[in-house]
C-alpha cells in the first residue's frame, strides 16, 4: 500500500541556504572572552556568563559547592541586597537565571535590546562583587535540601539521581548529584563558599556570549565598561574521574511500594564530549533511541504499548558522561520492557541498521539544524557549548556535512565499540512485590534492592 | 513589534492565517480544532486526548507512525496537545517541505478512518495509560490537574472533569466513539490552520486550497452548554489530600475573568506580580523573607469560555505544617486584598511580561500557535498584535480592582496536598 501511495506525496523544492549565524571573538587585556553573533531578527539580546567553575571543581566533601556559589551571584552583590538586585533586573524586563552543570557556572540574561546597557551593568556586579551574605547562603543551602527531600518521593529524579551514583566509582565527582546530596550540602559555609568564588571566578576563566540585535563593537564597548578593569590570575582546569564502579551487570531495585510504574534506567558510562566519534555515536544513538521513530521508543510504545515513551541519551560532559536509556513502564511489565530494551542494544551491534534507518537520521540532524537555532538564547547555548568544550571555530558550519557523511559502516563500529551490553547497570525505582521475581528470573545480574536513600535493604 | 497577518476563508469553512517571515528557511503549520475534553460526553472523559494520539496511527494514505517518519525525515518537529478547550497539531519543517506539513495535515483531516483499526487503539489506549501513570498517578502532586477543576466547577460544567479521563473511561472508548468524534469535530469549519515563516503566500495559498478544498464540510457540532458562572464562587472551598509527597504543597484557586476579556489583563498582571520570577509578591515574601515556602509561584489556565481559573501554588519548605502554609499564603493574599499593590510592581509585571511575549514571538511554532489560538477563540488572529499593548494598558488601579473583587474569602478553593506518611517524612528530616 505505502508503494502504491507513495506518488501522490509532495516533493520537496531545493532547501533554501542557511549559515549558523555569524559570530566575532575578541579578548580583553585581563582575559575577559568575548563572543558575539549579531541577530537582528527581534529587539531581543541573550547574554550567557559562561565560568570554568562548574561543579567538577568541587572540594571532596563539599560537593554541590559550585551550584551554590553559581545560584548566590544573583542573590545579592555588595550595592545591593537579593530582593534589590532581582528587582533591579527585572524593572527591566530582563530575566536572569544562574546555575552550575557539571563543566561550567553560566549565568544568562535576556532582556529588551534597549535595556542591554542597563542590564550588562548589572550582570558586572553579579559577577565581580557578589555579597555572599550569610542569610542567603543558609536559605539556598535550606532549598537544595527541601528540593533533596522532595526527590524521595519523586520516580525520575530518584532514578536518575542513583543512576548515576551505581554508575561511577565512588570518588568520581559524578556519583554524586552536581547540586551536592544531604551529607555534602550540610557541612558547606561561607569560607567554602569564598575560597571557592576567588580561586574559580577570574578574567581569564569567563567568556561573555552576546547573541541578539546588538553589534560587535556594541556589545564589547559594554563589556569593557562591566569588566575591563578586573584583575585575577586564571585557575586552572579541573576534570573529573569518570572511571565505572563496576565492569559487570548488576540490579539496583530501589523500593517504591505500590508504584503503578517502573522508572527504569538502563546504561553504562558512555564517552567524553571531545571523542573523535561523536557524530557516527550521536547518529546511532538516535536510530537506537534517540528519535521517536527510533527502535526503542518504536518497540516499547507503538508495538508493545508498554510506555509513554522511552528514549537513549549519551550525556556529553568533558569527562565521560552516562549513556542511558530511560523509560517508565506499566510495573507488571517491567522485565519485558527491560528486555525489550537489551535485546535492541544487542540488535544494532549484531547487523548494519539499514539504509533508510540511516537516512532517516541524518535527514533529521541535517535538515532540523536551523529550526534549532531560532531563538537567542538556543545560539547562546551553541555557542556555550562550543567555549566549554573548545571545539572548532566551524564546527557548526561543518555539522550538517559531518551528519551527512555518516555511513552504515560507521554507525556498525560505533554500535560494535562504544555499547557495551556486558557492563550495563541497571536501575529500577518500583514496587518489590511487583518486580522484584521477574527481574530475578532475567538473571541479567546480581540484583540488590535499596531504600530511597540508597542504602541496601533485605 | 507588528507581525504581518493575511486571512482566508475556504468554502468548506477551513479559516486561514498566514503570517511571512523569511529571517530563516522555516516554516510552521499549526492546526487548532475548536474542540477539547470540554466537548467529551458522559462516561468518555480523557476521550479528546485519547483522539489526539489516534491522530499520529496513520489515515488514507499514511501508515501507522509514517506521519512522524515522514516530517522528522523531512528535518521537522512535531506534536499535538489537548486541552480543556481546544486540541492542536502542529509541525515545524524546511520552509521546502510546507508541501509536505500541509498534505499529511489535510490527509488527517480528510481521511483518518480509513487507517483506524482496533489493535491502534487498544495499544494507544495503553499508552495514554502509561501517559496518565507518568504524569498523574507515580507523579507526587500528579493529580492536582485533575483535582482542581473537580474542585472549582460545578459537576456538570464541562471544565469539571479530567481532561487525562479515569482509566476505566479510557477502557470502554471504542472504535464507534472515533468515527463519531472525528465526523462530529474534525471539520474544516471547526478548525483553524496557521502557516507562519519562509513562505510565498500565493504558493501557500494554492497548495492549501489544493490539499484542504476538497475535503466536505461538517454537519455541525453540538452546542456546549452556558459555561457562564457567577463571578465568585460564594464560599471558601476546600480540600485536603494525603499524597506520597514529603513536603505540603498549596493550590489556592480562584474564579476570574475569561481569556481574552477586558478583565482577564488585570488578572494576568496580578498573576505576574504575585508569582512571576524571582522579585514576585509570594516568591520575596514567603521564599526569601519568611522562608517558609520552597517555591511560590501563580498563574492563570487561560480559559476562554465563561470564566479563567487563577492559581497561587506554593511549597512549603521542610518542617512547615499544612496549616501554617495555608495561614502563610492567606495572610500575603489577605495583605494585597487590604492594601494593593504598588506601580512598582505593575511595572515590573508588565515588563517581564513584554520580553517574555517577544521572546517567544522568535519562534515561528509559536507566532502561528498564537495566530491560531486567537482566531480559534475570538476569530481574530490580528489581536497578537495587540497583546503587549493591552498588557501595557493596564494600570495599578485595575490591578488593584481585580484583586479587591475576586482575591477575597468568597472566591477561595484550596487543594491543599499533605504527606500521607508523616513518619517517613520525619524519618527522611532526620537523615538530611
Amino acid at each position: 500500500m505505502a508503494s502504491a501511495t507513495k506518488g501522490m506525496r509532495p516533493v520537496p523544492g531545493a532547501p533554501r541556504e542557511y549559515h549558523f549565524p555569524r559570530f566575532e571573538r575578541r579578548t580583553l587585556d585581563n582575559g575577559v572572552r568575548l563572543v558575539v553573533a549579531p541577530v537582528k531578527k527581534l529587539p531581543l539580546a541573550t547574554v550567557v556568563a559562561l565560568v570554568d567553575a562548574g561543579a567538577v571543581c568541587d572540594a571532596p566533601g563539599c560537593e554541590g559547592t559550585a551550584q551554590l556559589v553559581a545560584r548566590l551571584l544573583i542573590e545579592g552583590t555588595e550595592q545591593y541586597d537579593g530582593a534589590e538586585l532581582t528587582e533591579q533586573f527585572e524593572r527591566l524586563g530582563a530575566s536572569i537565571d544562574a546555575s552550575a552543570d557539571w563543566d561550567s557556572a553560566a549565568v544568562t540574561m535576556t532582556s529588551l535590546a534597549e535595556h542591554l546597557p542597563a542590564a550588562f551593568a548589572l550582570l558586572g556586579q553579579v559577577i565581580r562583587t557578589p555579597a555572599f551574605r550569610a542569610r542567603e547562603i543558609e536559605r539556598l543551602k535550606a532549598e537544595r535540601l527541601a528540593e533533596l527531600l522532595q526527590l524521595r518521593t519523586e520516580p525520575r529524579g530518584l532514578a536518575d539521581e542513583l543512576f548515576s551514583r551505581f554508575l561511577y566509582i565512588p570518588s568520581s565527582r559524578y556519583a554524586r548529584p552536581d547540586g551536592g546530596d544531604e551529607k555534602s550540602v550540610d557541612p558547606i559555609d561561607r569560607e567554602n563558599i569564598l575560597t571557592f568564588y576567588e580561586s574559580r571566578y577570574a578574567p581569564a576563566s569567563l567568556t561573555l556570549i552576546v547573541v541578539g540585535d546588538v553589534t560587535v563593537d556594541a556589545a564589547e564597548a559594554m563589556v569593557r565598561d562591566a569588566f575591563g578593569d578586573w584583575k585575577g590570575a586564571a585557575p586552572h582546569t579541573m576534570v573529573a574521574i569518570d572511571d565505572p564502579a563496576r565492569v559487570d551487570r548488576a540490579v539496583h531495585l530501589i523500593a517504591k511500594s505500590d508504584a503503578p510504574q517502573s522508572e527504569l534506567r538502563i546504561g553504562h558510562v558512555g564517552l567524553p564530549r571531545n571523542h573523535p566519534d561523536f557524530f557516527a555515536v550521536n547518529v546511532m544513538n538516535a536510530v537506537l533511541g534517540g528519535l521517536f521513530n527510533s527502535r526503542i521508543n518504536l518497540n516499547l510504545r507503538e508495538v508493545h504499548g508498554y510506555t509513554y515513551g522511552a528514549f537513549s541519551a549519551f550525556e556529553w560532559r568533558r569527562q565521560a558522561g552516562p549513556f542511558v536509556v530511560h523509560t517508565a513502564v506499566k510495573s507488571d511489565v517491567t522485565d519485558a520492557a527491560a528486555r525489550e530494551i537489551l535485546l535492541e542494544i544487542d540488535r544494532i551491534r549484531a547487523e548494519r541498521i539499514s539504509a533508510d534507518e540511516l537516512s532517516l537520521a541524518t535527514s533529521y540532524l541535517d535538515g532540523v539544524f536551523p529550526i534549532r537555532f531560532e531563538t537567542t538564547a538556543a545560539i547562546a547555548a551553541a555557542l556555550s557549548v562550543l567555549v566549554i568544550h573548545a571545539l572548532p571555530e566551524d564546527y557548526y558550519d561543518r555539522y550538517r556535512e559531518n551528519v551527512r557523511a555518516m555511513t552504515t559502516e560507521r554507525i556498525f563500529a560505533a554500535a560494535q565499540r562504544y555499547l557495551r551490553p556486558e557492563s550495563l547497570q541497571m536501575v529500577v525505582v518500583g514496587d518489590p512485590a511487583t518486580v522484584r521475581k521477574p527481574l530475578e528470573s532475567m538473571q541479567f545480574g546480581q540484583l540488590t534492592v535499596y531504600d530511597t536513600q540508597g542504602h541496601p535493604i533485605l | 513589534m507588528r507581525i504581518p497577518i493575511e486571512t482566508f476563508r475556504l468554502q468548506n469553512g477551513l479559516f486561514v492565517t498566514l503570517s511571512e517571515d523569511h529571517t530563516a528557511p522555516i516554516v510552521a503549520v499549526n492546526l487548532w480544532y475548536h474542540v477539547g475534553s470540554a466537548n467529551e460526553p458522559p462516561g468518555r472523559t480523557g476521550f479528546a486526548h485519547l483522539f489526539e494520539h489516534m491522530l499520529f496511527q496513520g489515515s488514507a494514505d499514511v501508515e501507522a507512525n509514517e506521519h512522524f517518519e515522514l516530517v522528522q525525515r523531512a528535518g521537522g518537529t512535531l506534536n499535538g496537545s489537548t486541552w480543556l478547550e481546544r486540541t492542536n497539531y502542529f509541525e515545524t519543517v524546511p520552509s521546502n517541505q510546507l508541501a509536505l506539513a500541509l498534505w499529511l495535515e489535510a490527509n488527517r483531516m480528510g481521511k483518518l478512518l480509513p487507517a483506524m483499526t482496533q489493535q491502534k487503539l487498544d495499544t494507544q489506549r495503553d499508552v495514554v495509560k502509561n501517559e496518565r501513570r507518568w504524569s498523574m498517578d507515580n507523579q507526587p502532586y500528579g493529580t492536582w490537574i485533575e483535582k482542581l477543576p473537580a474542585l472549582v466547577f460545578p459537576e456538570e460544567h464541562p471544565f469539571h472533569h479530567s481532561l487525562m479521563g479515569s482509566m476505566e473511561d479510557l477502557s470502554a472508548a471504542s472504535l464507534d466513539d472515533v468515527a463519531q468524534f472525528f465526523a462530529t469535530y474534525y471539520t474544516p469549519d471547526n478548525a483553524v490552520l496557521s502557516i507562519a515563516g519562509d513562505f510565498e503566500p500565493t504558493e501557500a495559498k494554492r497548495l492549501v486550497e489544493e490539499h484542504f478544498g476538497g475535503i466536505p464540510a461538517g454537519q455541525g457540532k453540538p452546542p456546549l452548554p452556558d459555561m457562564s458562572l457567577p463571578p465568585v464562587f460564594g464560599q471558601w472551598k476546600r480540600e485536603v489530600v494525603p499524597d506520597d509527597v514529603m513536603l505540603p504543597r498549596l493550590f489556592l484557586a480562584f474564579r476570574t475573568p475569561a481569556f481574552g476579556t477586558a478583565g482577564y489583563y488585570p488578572a494576568s498582571v496580578a498573576g505576574a506580580v504575585l508569582g512571576l520570577r524571582n522579585a514576585s509578591r509570594l516568591r520575596r515574601r514567603l521564599v526569601r523573607e519568611r522562608q517558609v515556602a520552597a517555591e511560590a509561584v501563580a498563574f492563570t489556565f487561560d480559559l476562554a469560555k465563561g470564566s479563567d481559573l487563577f492559581v497561587v501554588d506554593v511549597t512549603a519548605r521542610p518542617n512547615i505544617t499544612p496549616e501554617q502554609l495555608e495561614q502563610e499564603v492567606a495572610y500575603e493574599i489577605d495583605t494585597v486584598v487590604r492594601d494593593g499593590v504598588t506601580d512598582a510592581e505593575v511595572q515590573r509585571a508588565v515588563a517581564l511580561i513584554q520580553t517574555m511575549f517577544v521572546s517567544s514571538m522568535q519562534e515561528a511554532g509559536e507566532r502561528a500557535d498564537k495566530l491560531s489560538m486567537f482566531a480559534t477563540y475570538f476569530g481574530k488572529p490580528e489581536l497578537i498584535n495587540d497583546e503587549v499593548d493591552r498588557y501595557r494598558a493596564v494600570t495599578t488601579d485595575q490591578v488593584n480592582e481585580f484583586i479587591r473583587e475576586r482575591l477575597g474569602e468568597n472566591n477561595r478553593a484550596s487543594l491543599l496536598y499533605v504527606p500521607r506518611d508523616e513518619s517517613a517524612v520525619e524519618a527522611a528530616v532526620e537523615a538530611v
